[in-house]
């Protein structure tokens, strides 16, 4: 898989999601990073809810992720980097859609993460892993 | 047992106060739980309070949607309160209208209306 180029800021903070209480550990990181840049409430929660989504996929579909939280003060951005070597997704497109799941979520984690964000990437290769790039305004 | 969640019987109300690190572990265990309280106690309502919960995403509204849905299977009326409003709009994105839950402004509200319902 490709590494992505870096973002625009400064390292912010760096997690790894190997059980269920990393996803709530760093959800917070995200939005103590949104606080940083001193976010309103509803920009601070559409970001941590988009990130909420993407770990626990990274957890449960890639069995374990890695973050990386960045500080871009000048544009009041924080980005996230969430990168997994799980299985891969076959057909981007189709995972993307609101409904379609292949465990026993709601189907809507993705599709939801991307309306929430003002920057979303998704890169996955079957057998390396996926890797998804979000971003927020404060 | 389960540590991401309290269920309290107030006024002949169960209620239910979801953590905001309640995780997958802990939800058939709740499940189990708060049918069998309602079942034991007759309690004549739900009230499900996720005022604690500063991010509402799919994984746990998915857990309130089961949560009233065995307040439906148990015959009890269910109310939903304390969703922040930053929380209540975000989960329009994500697309999650919670249909099957009723809502209320907050816990006096829903116990009132509980009321008038019997
Ligand atoms: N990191 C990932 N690795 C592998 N597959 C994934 C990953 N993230 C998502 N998927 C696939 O995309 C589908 C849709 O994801 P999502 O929209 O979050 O819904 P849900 O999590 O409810 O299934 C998942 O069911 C899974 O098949
Ligand atoms: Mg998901």
């Amino acid at each position: 898989m490709k590494t992505l180029s870096p973002p625009p800021g400064k390292p912010f903070d760096r997690l790894v999601i190997a059980v269920e209480a990393d996803v709530f550990r760093s959800r917070q990181a995200v939005g103590r990073a949104m606080d940083r840049l001193g976010a309103r409430v509803i920009r601070r929660t559409r970001l941590v809810t988009a990130v909420s989504e993407i770990f626990r996929n990274g957890l449960v579909y890639g069995g374990g992720a890695e973050v990386v939280i960045t500080l871009d003060e000048a544009d009041r951005m924080v980005w996230v980097d969430c990168t997994d070597q799980g299985p891969g997704i076959a057909d981007l497109e189709l995972a993307m859609k609101d409904g379609y799941t292949t465990g026993k979520g709601l189907g809507r984690g993705l599709g939801g993460a991307k309306r929430l964000v003002e920057h979303f990437e998704i890169h996955s290769v079957l057998g390396e892993g996926t890797q998804v790039r979000l971003a927020g305004r404060a | 047992m389960s540590q991401s969640a309290g269920l309290y019987l107030v006024d002949e109300i169960m209620l239910v106060a979801i953590d905001e690190d309640i995780n997958d572990s802990d939800i058939v265990d709740l499940q189990d739980r708060l049918a069998q309280r309602v079942h034991d106690t007759g309690a004549r309502g739900i009230v499900i309070d996720v005022s604690a919960l500063e991010i509402v995403d799919t994984f746990v509204g998915r857990i309130i949607a089961q949560l009233a849905g065995i307040g439906t299977l148990l015959d009890s009326p269910t109310y939903l309160v304390g969703m922040r409003p930053a929380v209540a709009m975000t989960l329009v994105e994500l697309g999650m209208t919670l249909p099957t839950v009723r809502t209320a402004r907050n816990l006096q509200h829903a116990l009132e209306r509980l009321r008038a319902t019997q």
